[in-house]
């Protein structure tokens, strides 16, 4: 907000009666020549009330720190651009517009995984991201891309039967709205290519959280007061997509959701909105367009110390470590102990004691098997438990919700090896299919205990080919699932979609999806306490190759035994010996006195 | 039967003796619970009062084989099997009939043939045992995981908690052992109180 004449009037007059005040103040104590010297700053204002406004007359005072987060760290109002005056007939002019100042950002994103959903996996050679893998939420994203792309940063066809390649898009496809946008009036909409409404737009029943209202419709937003709000991203900008992945609210991660948008302290230490108050590119910084950190290329195992300005690192600023190094426990008298732990344990371990803290529930179990059942007047059925999570809908199945959920731990690498379109099942000793198996170990050198979300599904499969199925879940034909409710006609749609080949036959198969947690940390003294795990049955009951002193599974049963056996018999030895020396006392006693 | 008084334990010896005691009870109270045989107190406190106590206890240790040496003391360890029957014999026999010990402590010798004993397990095993263990412990703990590479002169951590839990065993019962033979003297207090005074009675 810009100061106006008459705030500016008010603030000198202040300042003059405040100076006047001091003074005053000052001669009534009757304070010595010396104290009096001290507010003399005051005594010029109030001598040249005209001066107060100038810059070379107010105290010396220079940026202390780094910029504070969710500013739009940006010596510009884009209000002032003649080019973003408006109107604007559709989003794609309005990047126009952008792109005439900045002239390579939408080749820069053209060429981030926030464009274009795949890149190639370092580690195993694969074709990894959203456009190549599996989750055990809505399964594929093949078939249903005028769906899905609500989430991603680019300008489709509207029509919600056409999708447009990515590699096929022009650059004003690019969507520079969807992150900068500072006035929280822009919405993407879904089934429409991952353009907002462009007219007024129904919402599909059971589907407002999606669509962003609680109307029953859409109206398209203002672009211009859009595009001249634009700014660094705020969280809800982030959010918008990382907070409701899966569906909805907190549904996908557990450690993201709208909770932290007004973050507390408890909730998030670094995102307390009355603390820190850390933006998410605070941690993810992005260069070029391109962030920091992401689930397809996690560091488990950072090392080195904190990121120094000017070292030739190399490190990932979206690590823990990037700031508070390898040895980051200080003020405890037990700091060189818990400071052991940093090579094995990721910092998240303790530091995130529980996931989903912040009152909106995520999804840990989703079942495919059940859906397609229809309420009795035709819609698909809804039901909602006591807290009113959303235990079954028709056109999805039946769901298992928590809130203020521990976490699974296991060894991790860094490495998942993802479930591809196309891949033959090679489930697990236990039957379950990991659509992102996790490596790591206590040997590698390169792992450390981590913890997760684990998502679990039951979802359809075609036990011929022994693939995962590709299934047309959302679009308006009748082949969509949602529609439907047609599992035959929505997998044949799918895989014939994505080229891959379908028996005709389904079945449902369990599958388990590892979600690295990094988010919601907690403050220090809210970190596990050394008895979570160092306990039998503790948090850590069931990760092998590490001694952990408590855990009773790691102890010498023999030597537990035969020890306590000895202590035991000792005992029993010395109170019998005692208890019998002082009978014969007695009876000596006795004898003496008779 | 009479009594005389003998002065057995020097200021030095009655400080060493009374402040181990203390840290071997602070040690093994927060060792087991570390290790999750009892409880009643956090696993922090454990921890802290622990490695406090343990380098309390090696500073000690530090003067007392200092001292040991240079008063030449640590002769009283020189194992014997002098009287070792009939030492035996009082405790499983003589005691209760109330005859005198059939060892009398001088300066020059103060330990029966049994404490020697003893008193030498304690010392070239147990404490050995625990102290080598612990500042691995201590001072490796980091080396923990199965790694080969990553373990210390071959020893995993496992293999060094081992060792550090069989000597806190033999150490447990070694105490509960030491505190009743404590009661044994020519009144069931009369050890406790020359540990104090430094002066033990005699029966004759």
């Amino acid at each position: 907000m810009k100061p106006t004449a008459s705030d500016r009037i008010n603030s000198a007059r202040l300042t003059s009666w405040a100076a006047a005040l001091a003074i005053c103040a000052l001669l009534a104590s009757g304070a010595s020549a010396e104290t009096a010297t001290a507010p003399t700053g005051a005594a010029p204002l109030a001598a040249a009330p005209a001066g107060t406004d100038d810059p070379a007359l107010q105290p010396l005072k220079l940026q202390r720190a780094v910029p504070r987060a969710n500013g739009p760290w940006t010596p510009v109002d884009h209000g002032k651009f003649a080019a973003l005056k408006g109107p604007f007939k559709s989003p794609r002019d309005v990047t126009s517009a952008c792109l005439t100042c900045h002239t390579d950002s939408a080749n820069q994103m053209k060429s981030t995984i926030h464009w274009t959903w795949s890149k190639k996996d370092p580690n195993t050679g694969h074709m990894i991201g959203k456009a190549n893998v599996f989750n055990t939420f809505c399964a594929n994203i093949k078939s249903n891309e005028q769906f899905c792309t609500v989430c991603h940063v680019g300008y489709g066809d509207p029509d919600p039967a056409h999708f447009v390649p990515f590699n096929e898009r022009a650059e004003n496809q690019v969507d520079c709205l969807v992150c900068h946008d500072r006035s929280g009036k822009y919405k993407k909409i879904p089934f429409l290519g991952g353009n907002p409404a462009v007219e007024r737009t129904r919402v599909r029943p059971g589907c407002n959280e999606v669509y962003g209202t609680e109307e029953p419709y859409v109206d398209p937003p203002d672009l211009a007061a859009v595009a001249q709000s634009v700014g660094a991203p705020k969280r809800e900008n982030c959010g918008g997509c990382h907070f409701y992945g899966g569906g909805g609210d907190g549904v996908k991660h557990g450690d993201l959701d709208s909770s932290l948008v007004k973050a507390t302290k408890a909730l998030d230490v670094h995102m307390d909105a009355n603390g820190l108050n850390f933006a998410c590119e605070t941690c993810h910084v992005a260069s070029n367009h391109l962030l920091a950190g992401s689930h397809y290329e996690v560091d488990a195992k950072p090392t080195g110390g904190a990121l120094m300005r000017g070292s030739a690192h190399g490190g990932n600023p979206a690590s823990c470590q990037s700031c508070h190094g390898d040895m980051p426990h200080k003020k405890s008298t037990l700091a060189s102990t818990i400071n052991m732990h940093t090579r094995d344990i990721a910092c998240q371990t303790c530091h995130i004691p529980a996931m989903a803290r912040g009152g909106v529930a995520t999804k840990m179990k989703w079942d495919y098997s059940s859906a397609g059942k229809f309420g009795p007047n035709g819609t698909p059925l809804v039901l909602n438990d006591a807290k009113g999570d959303n235990v079954y809908w028709g056109v999805k199945g039946t769901f298992a919700w928590g809130r203020d959920v521990i976490p699974q731990y296991a060894w991790f690498n860094g490495s998942e090896d993802w479930m591809t379109n196309g891949e033959k099942l090679h489930p697990g000793a236990d039957g379950v299919v990991e659509v992102n198996r996790i490596s790591g170990s206590a040997t590698d050198g390169k792992s450390r205990i981590w913890p997760f979300k684990i998502m679990r599904n039951n979802q359809p499969f075609d036990p011929v080919n022994n693939t995962l199925t590709i299934f047309h879940s959302f679009g308006f034909d009748d082949d969509a699932f949602t529609i439907s409710g047609d599992w035959n006609r929505s997998i044949t749609a799918g895989m014939k979609d994505a080229k891959l080949p379908y028996s005709g036959k389904f079945s449902f198969v369990p599958t388990r999806m590892y979600w690295p947690l990094a988010h919601m940390v907690a403050p220090a003294e809210k970190a596990l306490q050394c008895a979570e795990c160092h306990a039998d049955g503790g948090r850590l009951a069931s990760v092998a190759g590490v001694y952990i002193p408590g855990r009773g599974s790691d102890h010498q049963p023999w030597t537990e035994r035969l020890g306590m056996l000895a202590v035991v018999l000792s005992a029993a030895g010395v109170i019998g010996h005692g208890l019998l020396r002082i009978m014969m006392w007695l009876r000596r006693r006795r004898g003496e006195a008779a | 039967m009479t009594t005389e008084r003998v002065y057995l334990f020097k200021r030095f010896e009655r400080f060493w003796h009374w402040s181990q005691a203390a840290l071997v009870i602070a040690l093994l109270i927060t060792g087991f619970r570390i290790h999750g045989v009892i409880s009643g107190f956090d696993v922090e406190t454990g921890i802290r009062v622990h490695m406090y106590a343990a380098w309390a206890l090696m500073a000690l240790w530090a003067f007392a084989i200092f001292w040991h040496f240079t008063t030449g003391e640590w002769r009283q360890y020189i194992p014997t099997l002098d009287r070792a029957v009939a030492v035996a014999r009082f405790y499983a026999w003589g005691i209760f009939l109330g005859e005198a010990h059939p060892y009398h402590p001088t300066p020059e010798h103060k330990q029966n043939a049994l404490q020697r004993l003893a008193y030498l397990w304690v010392k070239i095993l147990i404490n050995p045992m625990i102290w080598i263990s612990g500042l691995a412990l201590l001072f490796m703990a980091l080396n923990w995981t199965t790694l080969e590479s990553a373990r210390p002169f071959g020893v995993s951590l496992q293999t060094l908690a081992w060792a550090h839990t069989i000597a806190a065993y033999m150490m447990a019962t070694f105490f509960v052992l030491h505190i009743y033979l404590a009661t044994t003297g020519a009144t069931p207090l009369a050890h406790i109180k020359a540990m104090i005074t430094g002066w033990e009675l005699n029966e004759q």
